[in-house]
């Protein structure tokens, strides 16, 4: 027999479930062309949504900006999204 | 750097835009990798990444409560020892309010102890999840709900409780401060930290835009800020070895760190001036 105490959840990364991408007012544009491959936005994407080809996931993108303000070359640009 | 690839913090979490407390667990996750079992005290950080029946870990987590990340910690460690499984990553996470103020005796146990483990400190200086109360880990003059800045008052008025220096005083085999700004450090204290027999304690300063007053692109900004004023040292003590990790090529006035938050806007000449004579103070102290 088998107990369970307390809440368990068996599904590993099951908040992906919630597209956090609807809580976005301003959309990140990222620029290949501009980009320098410094690595900057995407390790301080804090919802790990840029990849490592600099490919952004908007089904999870906050649109915080933090990836834009610590571009060097300004290759980000904020955009409203409707 | 070469960053390792996988990710182990899924997205979906409820953490504010911007929020610098899920970068210390997806950095830190990165560096320890699959091998690792998380423990959370109660906070922002569990509050956000385990909606039930949702989670975002991806690694074996578990959340007790508020007060006993050291404890419970410290029973999963010796568990897996039971089965033979001691090459686990044993990391615990905890806000400032459950590791400086009601967790710090379940720490204490752990380090005292010997379990080995790394404990992280997640430092956003207040307990946010419940509405920006001051804790102990709280700056001097910083205006926080409970202790509010206005025509009587300059804000906190006690000065930070130094925890990394607590944990020094129980003799343990690797402490270290970090900064979410500066992530190469990080993870490198990571990796020291999990690649220790033994108890180690990481602090690591974490920018909150709800709970601070900035915008939520300035995060790391500000986090670096931190560091390049002073305010924020980063140094490791390795086997009682003290040693500054990163020092600033040119110290920056703490004023610009001040302003641009608005739980100091309200801050006057005077106690800005009584703020930067603490930074030198440290700064010296510190040999930064
Ligand atoms: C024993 C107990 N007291 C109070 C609370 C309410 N509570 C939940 S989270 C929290 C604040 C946590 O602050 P901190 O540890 O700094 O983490 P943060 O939310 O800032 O990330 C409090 C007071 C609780 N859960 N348990
Ligand atoms: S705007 Fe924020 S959430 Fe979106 S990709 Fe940039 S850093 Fe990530
Ligand atoms: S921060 Fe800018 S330059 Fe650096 S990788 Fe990203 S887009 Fe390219
Ligand atoms: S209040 Fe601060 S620590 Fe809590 S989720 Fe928001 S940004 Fe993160
Ligand atoms: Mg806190």
């Amino acid at each position: 027999m088998t107990t369970s105490v307390g809440c368990t959840i068996d599904k590993p990364g099951s908040t992906r479930v919630n597209k956090t991408g609807s809580w976005r007012t301003f959309k990140p544009i990222l620029n290949k062309d501009k980009c320098v491959e410094c690595d900057n936005c995407y390790i301080f994407c804090p919802e790990g949504s840029i990849n490592q080809e600099y490919g952004i996931d908007y089904d999870f993108c906050k649109g915080c900006g933090i990836c834009s303000n610590e571009c060097p070359v300004n290759a980000i640009e904020m955009e409203i999204d409707n | 750097m070469d960053f390792p690839k996988e990710e182990f913090l899924a997205p979906g979490h409820r953490g504010c835009a911007g929020c610098g407390a899920a970068l210390v667990v997806r950095l830190a996750l990165k560096q320890s990798g699959k091998n690792t079992v998380v423990i959370a005290a109660t906070g922002c950080l569990e509050v956000m990444t385990t909606p039930y029946p949702e989670t975002a870990w991806e690694v074996p987590f578990i959340h007790v409560a508020f007060e006993n990340a050291g404890a419970v910690a410290s029973g999963v460690e010796r568990a897996l020892k039971a089965q033979g499984k001691e090459d686990v990553n044993v990391i615990a996470f905890g806000g400032d309010g459950g590791s400086v103020d009601i967790g710090l005796q379940s720490i204490s146990g752990a380090m005292e102890r010997g379990h080995n483990l790394t404990y992280i400190c997640y430092d956003n200086e207040a307990y946010m999840n419940t509405g920006i109360q001051r804790s102990g880990a709280t700056p001097w003059g910083a205006s926080t709900t409970t202790s509010p800045s206005g025509s009587v008052s300059y804000g906190e008025d006690k000065p930070k409780k130094n925890m990394p220096m607590i944990m020094a005083a129980h003799g343990i085999p690797y402490i270290a401060t970090a900064s979410i700004s500066y992530p190469e450090d990080f993870m490198q204290k990571v990796k020291k930290a999990t690649e220790t027999k033994g108890p180690a304690y990481i602090h690591i300063n974490q920018p909150c835009t709800t709970g601070w007053g900035f915008e939520p692109a300035k995060t790391i900004e500000i986090g670096r800020l931190g560091v390049e004023t002073g305010f924020w040292p980063l140094y490791e003590i390795e086997n009682g070895e003290f040693r500054v990790t990163y020092r600033p090529t040119e110290r920056k006035p703490v004023v610009e760190y001040l302003k641009s938050q608005k739980r100091f806007k309200h801050l006057g000449e005077d106690e800005v001036e009584k703020i930067q004579e603490y930074v030198d103070n440290q700064c010296e102290e510190l040999g930064i």
